[in-house]
C-alpha cells in the first residue's frame, strides 16, 4: 500500500508508532505528484524541503503530516499567487494565521494548490495557470474555487488540505471530487493572511479524506486571532471529542429537494436516501418545504440568494482587489484576467453613486431575511440536509462564457454562507457510469461545528460511499 | 429582459472608476455579461424588504479594539517592505510622476 | 457692484499622537524617519491583511467631540472610501461615512458661533515626493505615515470672513492641544486645513450653488490668505455674470494664489460601504461619562481658574489661555516651590510670560522661575536702606511733617514721593509706605 493513500489520522498514528517513516511517506507523496500532477494540474508550487521539516515534527499533534494548501494563503518561502498573473512571483513577507497555526501543530505544507484565480469561480478553470482536472474522471471539472485542494485529496497527493469558502468553494469541489470538506462558521477561523475575496463571508476550512481528518485539522486551525477582528474569542474544542456520539434524537430537516431544478434528480434521490439513513440511526427527519417568501417552518428559496450573493460578493471583490496596483508587489492592474475584471467592474458599478442603495443595500436587506429564516429553522432543527451542488461535476469547459456559472452552481449553499453558518460535505453517492460522486451538505447553525461533525461521522460510518472511512 | 442594459461606454465609465484599462472589444463583451447578470440581480426587487435592516456582518461582535501599543514583531525592515516591488529607489517605492499635487 | 458675503466651511485633519497606528501596531510617529521602515502587512496593504482599530484613537476622538459640545453616536462604524492614488495602499481609505463618532457641537468666536457638523476618525495616507531618478521624473512613495490615526473635523458653513476662520482655527488648535491628543504641529503637517469657500450677496441666506475647496493648507495665515484670494476671485467672476467652477484648488505659496487642481465634476465616486473587517462600535452612557470625567481642562475653564486662583486680570488670563504653551508654562512655574518661597505672585509670573517670553518652546519652568527670582534680587534692597532714606527725607522736610501731623493727608504723599526719588526705583513701594507711616 502506498503511504500517500493513508488518511491524516492513520498517517499521524503510524508515524507516532514508528510503523512508517517520514522519508517513505514523503517519497510516496512526491512520486504520486510526479506521476499525476502533469495531467491533473493540482500543485502550482512545491516545497522541496518538506520532508526535512516533517522529520523534526514527530512529537507534534500532526506529526509532520503532508498538507496541501490553497494558493490564497500567504506562505513565507513559497510563492503565493491566488492563481492570478497579477501576483505571479509574489513572495509573502508574512505568513497567514492559519498556516502559522497549522505549522505550529506539526503540519507540513507540501505545496500550494491551484484554484479559480482570486477564488472567483466554482470550476478551477479560471486559474491563470491552467485548469485542474477531476481525479475521479479527468474529463470533468473538480469544482472550485478550492478545486486544487479537493483534487489533491482525491488523488492522494497529500493526506490533508486547506481551502477557503465564500459560498461553496470548499463544499462543492469536495462534493465533485468525492472527499470531505468543512466550511466553518464565519469568524471561527481567521482570515488574516488569506487573500480576501468577499470579506464578510470568507471562511478558511479543511478538506480531508474523512470526517475525522477534517475534525482534526479544524481543531488546529480554528480560534481567535488578534489580527482578525471578526474572529470570535470562543474556546476551540477538540472537534473529534464528540464526533462519535451518534445522531439518536437529533432533529433533521431536508431542504431544497422540492426546488424545480432538483426534484427527481440523482441529487434529490441521494439526499432523500441520506435522510432515511439518519432515520435508521435514530434521528427525526422531515422535509422543510420551500417558500417564495419568509414563512415560519419553511425554507426561503435560494433563488434570491443568487442576486444577494452576486451583489455582495462583486462589491466586496471590487474593493478587496483595489490594492493590487503593482506598486508594492505584483503586476499592475492590466494583468487581471477576464473573470476578475468582470467581477471588479460589476462590483464597482453596484457600489457606485446612485446604485448602491438600489443594489448593495437591498441585497444586504434580503440577507437579513435569510438570517431570520435560518435562525427560526435552527430553533426547530439541529441540522439541515441539502446538496452542495445542483448536480454532478460538469464536463471540462462548462464554465466558460457564463458570467453567473459559479452562482448557479453554488445556489444551494449561498443562503447559509451569506448568514455565516457552518456546513460539511460528505460523499453520498457515486454514479457507476462516470465514477463521479455526489456530496451531502450537512448544515448547522453558527458555531455548531460539533453537531454537523457528529452527523457527518455517523453518516460516513453507516454508508459505503467513502472508501477511506473503512 | 428586465434590469439595466449596459453599453460599451457605460463599461468604460466603470473601468475608469475601477482603474483598469479596457479595450472596446472587451467592453462590448463585458457589457453583455453585465446586462445578463443584473437581470438576475433584479429578482431582488421582487422581495419585500420594507423596514428590514441591512446585514453587513454576521458574527454579532461589537467593539473589537486593540490597545495602543507598538507591535514590533510585525514591523517590516525596509528590505522586507520593498522586496516584492518592481521599482524602488533609496528606500522608496517608485511610480511614474504624478502630475497633480 | 453688489456687496458679497463669504460663506465658508472648514474641514480640518488632525493626526493623533497615539503610540501606534489607527489599525495596526506600527509607530504613529513617522516624522523624519527613514522611508518605509515603519510598515507592516496592514499599513502596507498586503493581501489578506486586516485592520483592528486602536482603542485610544477612538477614545480621543470621542473626547474631542465632547470638548466641542457634540453628541457621541450610540452606534458607530467604519466604512471604506475608494479612490486610487499611489499613497493609498489599499485603494481605499478606512474612514467613517454615515455614522461618524460625533455629530454637532460648536466653537464660539467673537464674530459668532461656528457649528460643528461632524467629527470622525480615519487613517492617514503615505507620503509622495517628486524626484528625478536616472534622468526620469518620478514620484517616490513612503508608507511610514500610512495608517496613522487621523481625525477629521467638519464645520457648518458658518464662517463669514478670513479673520473669523483664523480665530476659529486658533481656538480649535488650542482645544486639541489642551486635550493632549495631538501636537497639532502645522509645520509637520499634523494639522491640515481645507476651507470650502463660496460667496453670496449680502442679505441672501441660502447656501450658494457652488463651492471651491482649497486643499492641504498648513498655516492659519495661508488659510486666511487663500480665503481672501478666493473671495476676490469669486467676486470678479460673479460680477461678470458667471458662476465660479465647482472645483478643488491648492494654495501656491510662491504665487500667493490658489491654483486649480481638479474639477469636482469628475470627482471620484468614493463608493462607500461598511468596512466588513471591523465589527461595529457601540458606546454606553457610562463609557462616554468616564471619558467626559477624565477630560483635561479646556481653555475657557482654565481662564476662569487662573483668574480666581492666581488673581490674574482678564487680559492676563486671556493671553495665557489662548496659547497652550504659555498656559502650561504658567501653570508649571507657579507650582514650583522656589516661586512660592520667593513670594512671587501669579501676576508677576503672568506678566513675565506675556511680556518677556514670545516663544515658550525651550523655556522650562525652572529657568523662568530663576530669571524672575534673580531680577527681583537685583532691585531688592535691605530695609535699612529704606529706613535711612526715610529718615533723611523727614529731616529735610520738617514743614511737611508738621502739616501731616496737623491732618494734611497730601503731605504724606509728598514725603513718599521724595523717598522714592531718593531710592531711584529700588525697593518695594508698599514697604516704603508702611515704614514711612510708622516713622511719622
Amino acid at each position: 500500500m502506498k503511504l500517500n493513500s493513508l488518511t491524516l489520522k492513520a498517517t499521524i498514528d503510524k508515524l507516532k508508532a514508528k510503523e512508517i517513516s517520514h522519508a517513505d511517506l514523503y517519497k510516496d507523496v512526491h512520486d504520486a505528484i510526479a506521476e499525476k500532477n502533469g495531467l491533473l494540474n493540482i500543485y502550482l508550487s512545491l516545497d522541496p524541503t518538506a520532508v526535512t521539516k516533517a522529520e523534526a515534527l514527530l512529537d507534534t499533534p500532526l506529526a509532520g503530516a503532508p498538507i496541501a494548501v490553497k494558493d490564497n494563503f500567504l506562505t513565507v518561502g513559497l510563492e503565493t499567487t491566488a492563481s492570478a498573473n497579477v501576483l505571479k512571483g509574489f513572495k509573502p513577507p508574512a505568513e497567514s494565521h492559519v498556516t502559522t497555526k497549522l505549522k505550529a501543530a506539526g503540519g507540513v505544507i507540501v505545496g500550494k494548490t491551484n484554484m479559480d484565480a482570486w477564488a472567483h469561480g466554482s470550476s478551477t478553470e479560471t486559474s491563470d495557470f491552467g485548469p485542474t482536472k477531476n481525479p475521479r474522471n479527468p474529463e470533468y471539472l473538480p469544482g472550485g474555487s478550492s478545486g486544487g485542494s479537493a483534487a489533491a485529496i482525491a488523488a492522494d497527493l497529500a493526506v490533508g488540505a486547506l481551502g477557503t469558502e465564500t459560498a461553496g468553494s470548499i463544499r462543492q469541489p469536495a462534493s465533485w471530487c468525492g472527499v470531505v470538506g468543512l466550511k466553518p462558521t464565519y469568524g471561527r477561523v481567521s482570515r488574516s493572511g488569506v487573500i480576501a475575496m468577499a470579506s464578510s463571508t470568507d471562511s478558511p476550512g479543511p478538506i480531508g479524506k474523512t470526517v475525522e481528518d477534517c475534525a482534526i485539522l479544524l481543531t488546529h486551525i480554528a480560534g481567535k486571532d488578534p489580527y482578525d477582528a471578526t474572529t470570535l474569542p470562543k474556546p476551540v474544542p477538540d472537534y473529534t471529542a464528540h464526533m462519535r456520539d451518534g445522531v439518536k434524537g437529533m432533529r433533521i430537516g431536508i431542504c431544497y429537494m422540492d426546488h424545480p431544478q432538483l426534484k427527481g434528480t440523482d441529487v434529490d434521490r441521494a439526499v432523500t436516501k441520506a435522510g432515511k439513513v439518519f432515520e435508521a440511526l435514530g434521528a427525526t427527519v422531515e422535509v422543510v418545504p420551500l417558500s417564495k417568501t419568509l414563512e415560519k417552518g419553511k425554507i426561503l428559496t435560494p433563488d434570491y440568494a443568487i442576486g444577494v450573493y452576486t451583489v455582495v460578493q462583486r462589491s466586496e471583490v471590487s474593493s478587496n482587489l483595489a490594492r493590487f496596483d503593482g506598486i508594492r508587489y505584483g503586476n499592475d492592474r492590466s494583468f487581471f484576467a477576464h473573470e476578475a475584471l468582470n467581477r471588479i467592474m460589476l462590483g464597482t458599478f453596484t457600489l457606485s453613486k446612485g446604485y448602491a442603495d438600489k443594489y448593495y443595500v437591498r441585497a444586504q436587506q434580503v440577507r437579513t431575511l435569510y438570517r431570520q429564516n435560518f435562525a427560526e429553522l435552527f430553533g426547530t432543527y439541529d441540522i439541515l440536509l441539502a446538496s452542495p451542488s445542483p448536480g454532478y461535476a460538469l464536463a471540462a469547459g462548462a464554465s466558460s462564457g457564463d458570467p453567473l456559472f459559479g452562482e448557479l452552481q453554488d445556489m444551494l449553499v449561498e443562503p447559509s454562507s451569506l448568514v455565516g453558518n457552518t456546513g460539511i460535505s460528505v460523499p453520498c453517492f457515486t454514479d457507476p457510469k462516470t465514477n463521479l460522486p455526489l456530496g451531502l451538505n450537512i448544515m448547522g447553525d453558527q458555531w455548531q461545528e460539533e453537531k454537523i461533525l457528529k452527523a457527518a461521522y455517523a453518516f460516513e460510518q453507516a454508508t459505503d460511499w467513502n472508501p477511506w472511512a473503512k | 429582459m428586465k434590469g439595466i442594459a449596459f453599453s460599451s461606454s457605460d463599461v468604460q465609465k466603470i473601468a475608469k472608476l475601477a482603474n483598469i484599462p479596457v479595450t472596446d472589444t472587451l467592453a462590448d463583451d463585458l457589457a453583455a455579461g453585465f446586462t445578463k447578470t443584473m437581470a438576475v440581480v433584479d429578482e431582488l426587487t421582487k422581495v419585500n424588504v420594507e423596514g428590514v435592516e441591512a446585514t453587513n456582518q454576521v458574527t454579532g461582535l461589537e467593539n473589537v479594539l486593540r490597545e495602543d501599543e507598538i507591535d514590533t514583531q510585525r514591523i517590516f525592515t525596509q528590505e522586507q517592505a520593498l522586496a516584492n516591488a518592481k521599482r524602488t529607489h533609496n528606500g522608496y517605492f517608485v511610480v511614474d510622476q504624478i502630475l497633480e499635487d | 457692484m453688489n456687496t458679497y458675503e463669504p460663506v465658508i466651511g472648514l474641514e480640518i485633519h488632525v493626526e493623533l499622537k497615539t503610540k501606534s497606528g489607527m489599525f495596526c501596531g506600527c509607530p504613529a510617529d513617522h516624522f523624519a524617519k527613514k522611508p518605509n521602515t515603519g510598515t507592516c502587512p496592514v499599513c502596507l496593504g498586503l493581501p489578506g491583511a486586516l485592520p483592528v482599530p486602536n482603542k485610544k484613537a477612538v477614545e480621543w476622538t470621542i473626547m474631542l467631540g465632547l470638548a466641542l459640545g457634540g453628541t457621541i453616536a450610540e452606534v458607530s462604524k467604519f466604512d471604506r472610501k475608494h479612490y486610487f492614488y499611489p499613497d493609498l495602499p489599499k485603494g481605499y481609505q478606512i474612514s467613517q461615512y454615515d455614522q461618524p463618532l460625533c455629530r454637532g457641537g460648536k466653537v464660539s468666536t467673537s464674530f459668532g458661533d461656528v457649528r460643528i457638523h461632524r467629527v470622525h476618525l480615519e487613517e492617514d495616507t503615505g507620503k509622495l515626493q517628486h524626484a528625478t531618478v536616472a534622468g526620469k521624473k518620478v514620484t517616490l512613495v513612503d508608507f511610514n505615515r500610512s495608517g496613522v490615526p487621523l481625525v477629521e473635523i467638519v464645520t457648518e458653513a458658518d464662517i463669514h470672513s478670513s479673520e473669523q476662520a483664523k480665530e476659529f482655527l486658533k481656538k480649535l488648535h488650542q482645544i486639541v492641544r489642551y486635550l493632549g491628543i495631538s501636537d497639532a504641529d502645522m509645520e509637520k503637517g499634523s494639522m491640515r486645513l481645507e476651507p470650502n469657500i463660496s460667496i453670496r450677496k449680502v442679505g441672501e441666506t441660502g447656501l450658494p450653488n457652488y463651492k471651491v475647496e482649497v486643499k492641504n493648507i498648513n498655516s492659519f495665515r495661508f488659510a486666511a490668505a487663500a480665503i481672501d484670494y478666493e473671495v476676490k476671485r469669486h467676486t470678479v467672476i460673479l460680477e461678470s455674470g458667471k458662476v465660479p467652477a465647482q472645483e478643488t484648488r491648492g494654495w501656491d505659496e510662491a504665487k500667493n494664489a490658489t491654483v486649480s487642481q481638479r474639477s469636482k465634476e469628475e470627482a471620484a465616486d468614493y463608493r462607500y460601504f461598511p468596512e466588513p473587517d471591523i465589527p461595529p462600535l457601540r458606546f454606553t452612557k457610562e463609557y462616554i461619562d468616564t471619558i467626559k470625567a477624565n477630560m483635561p481642562q479646556l481653555p475657557d475653564a482654565y481662564k476662569k481658574e487662573i483668574k480666581e486662583k492666581h488673581g490674574l486680570n482678564d487680559n492676563q488670563a486671556k493671553v495665557l489661555s489662548e496659547d497652550f504653551g504659555k498656559m502650561k508654562l504658567f501653570k508649571d512655574t507657579v507650582s514650583l516651590p522656589s516661586v512660592s518661597q520667593a513670594n512671587i505672585s501669579g501676576a508677576t509670573v503672568a506678566n513675565w510670560i506675556i511680556n518677556k517670553v514670545p516663544d515658550t518652546s525651550g523655556v522650562t519652568p525652572t529657568y523662568l522661575a530663576d530669571q524672575i527670582i534673580k531680577s527681583k534680587q537685583v532691585t531688592q534692597v535691605d530695609d535699612s536702606v529704606l529706613v535711612s532714606a526715610i529718615d533723611q527725607v523727614i529731616a529735610e522736610n520738617p514743614k511737611a511733617v508738621a502739616d501731616f501731623k496737623a491732618g494734611k493727608e497730601q503731605s504724606k504723599m509728598f514725603l513718599y514721593g521724595n523717598v522714592l526719588k531718593r531710592l531711584a526705583g529700588k525697593g518695594d513701594k508698599q514697604k516704603v509706605m508702611e515704614l514711612l507711616v510708622g516713622k511719622l
